[in-house]
């Protein structure tokens, strides 16, 4: 008996060695052909949540990012330069967005990062990327505080310079929200809640502050928690507080059952949100009673710039399995960026990656200008988007429709 | 207008819900002393078994008929996953250290969860669930769900039929008396190893019966849901007294209704609008777990923990 085990034992262990050696080689191996840096094969990393509750959008951004590598290999936009995507799974968790940081930044062909999606894991890998001067691009955090400091409402400091976004910021997003509820929607009675996420948080405080200043009236606040699927008692305090709306900070895992189940506690009011919700599981999870329900998102809706069409014909010939969703033609504009950057470098280095490649496409990052899929394509001294056009979508037959685009203005 | 009847309404329904989960732990502990950590992912099966069924229904089938088969569905996959486990995870683990079927049942958890997840169509994000049509109930100042009826009933129904059997049949006998001391039980004819196989088994049955409650309340059901859901029912079992059978439901609905009151009233307390959203009603169903064990370490209506120790 003891022997029958030992011997199960062994072959467990063997089983799992095996496995490990053959992932071992395999990582060597897609490395081995090009570690001289000399042209060859730059790699491209992406970052985003591919399993879990916010895989939707976590896998448009990888598709998107995948396609903009296709698009630049087809064209042979850097000569001599192949790129190629290397994407890792952070699942949301910041801890998981730092080992996979380490993980690129130990890879020396990576030569700039896609993503993540989420602030809070941006904190986690902001630091890590920088001390290696390795460029990244997110396509979806809208933190002030990634790229303007802590203490940005105040002084404004750039953090970090290998960071960048595509995206544009709560700072503008939660305010852009405010004035449409107030002076268009005619809301004047808000219940405003939270997942207390760095995302979240942000977005329900700036929305808070300007909705105040124009003269509306906070009747209620609520934090939620981020794994919590009965918000029955939160619903009945929205309803007994007599809120004509409800802003909701946070992401559709939980915006979604949240709008349903404050509209089942008998409070007929839409539920506000920003970029964090839109996206079509949203409908699925809030079901039919969603209608009129709105969400704010960054840039002009990517179906109607022309700009935009070519990659969403692009996005459905690859023939993907999932949709671009949210933040696709951001994801598409930011990998862009990281090609754009790395031609600059390979064009002034006399059509070869020079020795300290990750360093000067950082630096060729500040510079990089272009016309991307989400209109134009630049950044500000700070690493923001100088792009900060935002539109509002309203739920209708249970889709996204937008309704009105402007930019904000302060 | 006065909340408390809404609020406690809802804590009522959390709570049954966190009950029926409970029972599988509460009833796995009192016979073989494991915390199956994997409950509350054979409760996830349950919810994924039932969905099955219903996908496999001719579109448009009436709840009336759709339900019951739900039902049927939810129990079978659950229980097949549970009487698995127990047989050929847990069994051969049985005279082993208590620490080795624990970490069995953490990696079993993570191990169905991961299995869900890749294999069961388009269940990387959340799948809606099939929902019983016909509006909300109004009972005074009460507004209970469609979805929830279910709850009503099911909870109730379920506990009665489980003190039916424990307490009236042959098996039932059998169990109590494994539970007492499993040796002479077995001295005295009782057919242990399947005793135990029905332990798992009806624990899975009553988890199966609430995840197709989950799945009509909330409308969705996703391979992560038996993780917080699954922790909280045990804390319900520990609550109640672990062990107990009705200890489980008791304990379930006093840690929903805590929960809801916590989100719903601290905030009014003067100075503690900070501490009274519902991020923090997990940490006052804690307070309230610790305050139960410090008076009453046996749970509120736990027995005989000490001669286990």
């Amino acid at each position: 008996m003891r022997q029958r085990s030992l011997i199960a034992i062994t072959a467990a262990l063997a089983a799992g060695a095996l496995t490990l050696t053959a992932c071992g080689s395999r990582d060597s191996g897609d490395k081995g052909s090009d570690s001289d840096n000399g042209g060859g094969t730059v790699v491209i990393g992406v970052d985003a949540p591919l399993t879990g509750d916010l895989s939707a959008m976590g896998l448009g951004i990888k598709n998107s990012a995948d396609l903009a590598v296709r698009n630049a290999n087809k064209q042979k936009l850097v000569k001599g330069v192949t790129f190629k995507i290397e994407s890792l799974d952070d699942q949301a968790q910041p801890s998981a967005g730092q080992q996979n940081a380490s993980k690129f930044v130990s890879e020396q062909d990576v030569l700039g990062v896609v993503g993540p999606l989420n602030s809070s894991v941006a904190e986690s890998m902001q630091k890590v990327f920088d001390d290696a001067k390795l460029v990244q691009v997110s396509p979806a955090n809208t933190g002030p505080a990634l790229t303007q400091g802590p203490d940005w409402q105040n002084k404004k400091v750039r953090p970090y310079k290998a960071y960048f976004r595509t995206a544009t910021t709560d700072a503008i997003q939660g305010p852009f929200a405010a004035q449409y509820v107030f002076n268009t929607a005619k809301k004047k009675k808000v219940f405003v809640i939270d997942d207390k996420k760095t995302y979240g948080s942000g977005l329900a405080a700036t929305f808070t502050s300007e909705f105040k200043k124009l003269g509306g009236k906070v009747v209620g606040t609520e934090h939620i928690n981020p794994d919590a699927k009965d918000f029955s008692a939160v619903a009945t305090k929205v309803k007994n507080s007599g809120a004509e709306v409800v802003y909701y900070g946070g992401e559709y895992p939980q915006a979604g059952p949240l709008s349903k189940q404050i509209k089942a506690a008998g409070a007929k009011i839409p539920l506000v949100g920003g970029d964090g919700i839109k996206d079509d599981t949203f409908m699925k999870l809030a079901g039919s009673e969603a209608t009129g329900d709105l969400a704010t998102s960054v840039g002009a809706p990517v179906e109607d710039l022309p700009s935009a069409k070519q990659f969403v014909a692009d996005y459905k010939a690859a023939g993907y399995k999932e949709e671009y969703s949210a933040y696709g033609g951001y994801a598409y504009d930011s990998a862009w960026a990281i090609i754009e950057a790395v031609k600059k470098v390979v064009d002034a280095n006399g059509g070869k990656l020079p020795s300290d490649a990750r360093a000067k496409v950082t630096e060729a990052m500040q510079g990089v200008a272009f016309d991307g899929v989400t209109g134009k394509v630049s950044f500000d001294e700070y690493g923001d988007a100088t792009n900060k056009q935002l539109t509002v979508y309203a739920v209708k037959n249970g889709a996204w429709v937008p309704v009105k685009s402007g930019t904000y203005t302060g | 207008m006065n909340e408390l009847p809404q609020q406690l309404v809802n804590g009522l329904l959390l709570g049954s819900m966190y009950g029926l989960v409970a029972i599988g732990y509460t009833m796995v502990y009192g016979i073989v002393q494991l915390i199956n950590f994997a409950h509350g992912e054979i409760f996830m099966t349950g919810a994924f078994g039932a969905l099955t069924v219903w996908l496999w229904l001719p579109g448009g089938t009436t709840m009336w008929i759709a339900l019951p088969l739900m039902i049927i569905g939810a129990v079978v996959v659950a229980v097949a996953i549970a009487v698995g486990a127990e047989r050929f995870a847990y069994r051969p683990l049985r005279n082993a250290p208590r620490l080795a079927p624990l970490i069995t049942a953490i990696g079993l958890s993570l191990a169905l969860q991961q299995a869900v997840w890749a294999w069961y169509p388009e269940a990387k994000s959340a799948r809606t669930f099939p929902q019983i049509s016909g509006g909300p109930f109004e009972i005074g100042s009460v507004t209970i769900q469609t979805g929830d009826i279910f709850l009503v009933c099911a909870a109730p129904i379920s506990m009665a039929v489980l003190a039916w059997f424990v307490l009236k049949t042959r098996t039932g006998r059998g169990m109590q008396a494994t539970a007492q001391d499993p040796d002479t039980a077995k001295l005295m004819g009782v057919n242990t190893d399947r005793i135990i196989m029905i332990a798992f088994a009806l624990g899975a049955a009553f988890a199966a019966v609430g995840a197709v409650a989950y799945g009509l309340k909330y409308g969705e059901i996703n391979f992560r849901m038996g993780v917080i859901l699954g922790l909280k029912a045990f804390t319900a079992a520990v609550l109640g007294g672990i062990g107990n059978i009705y200890g489980a439901m008791i304990g379930g609905v006093v840690l929903g209704v805590a929960e809801t009151l916590a989100t719903a009233y601290i905030a009014d307390i003067p100075g503690m609008d900070k501490f009274g959203s519902q991020s923090w009603a997990d940490l006052w169903a804690f307070v309230l777990l610790i305050l139960v064990l410090l008076f009453r370490p046996q749970g509120l209506l736990g027995e005989r923990v000490a001669d286990r120790a």
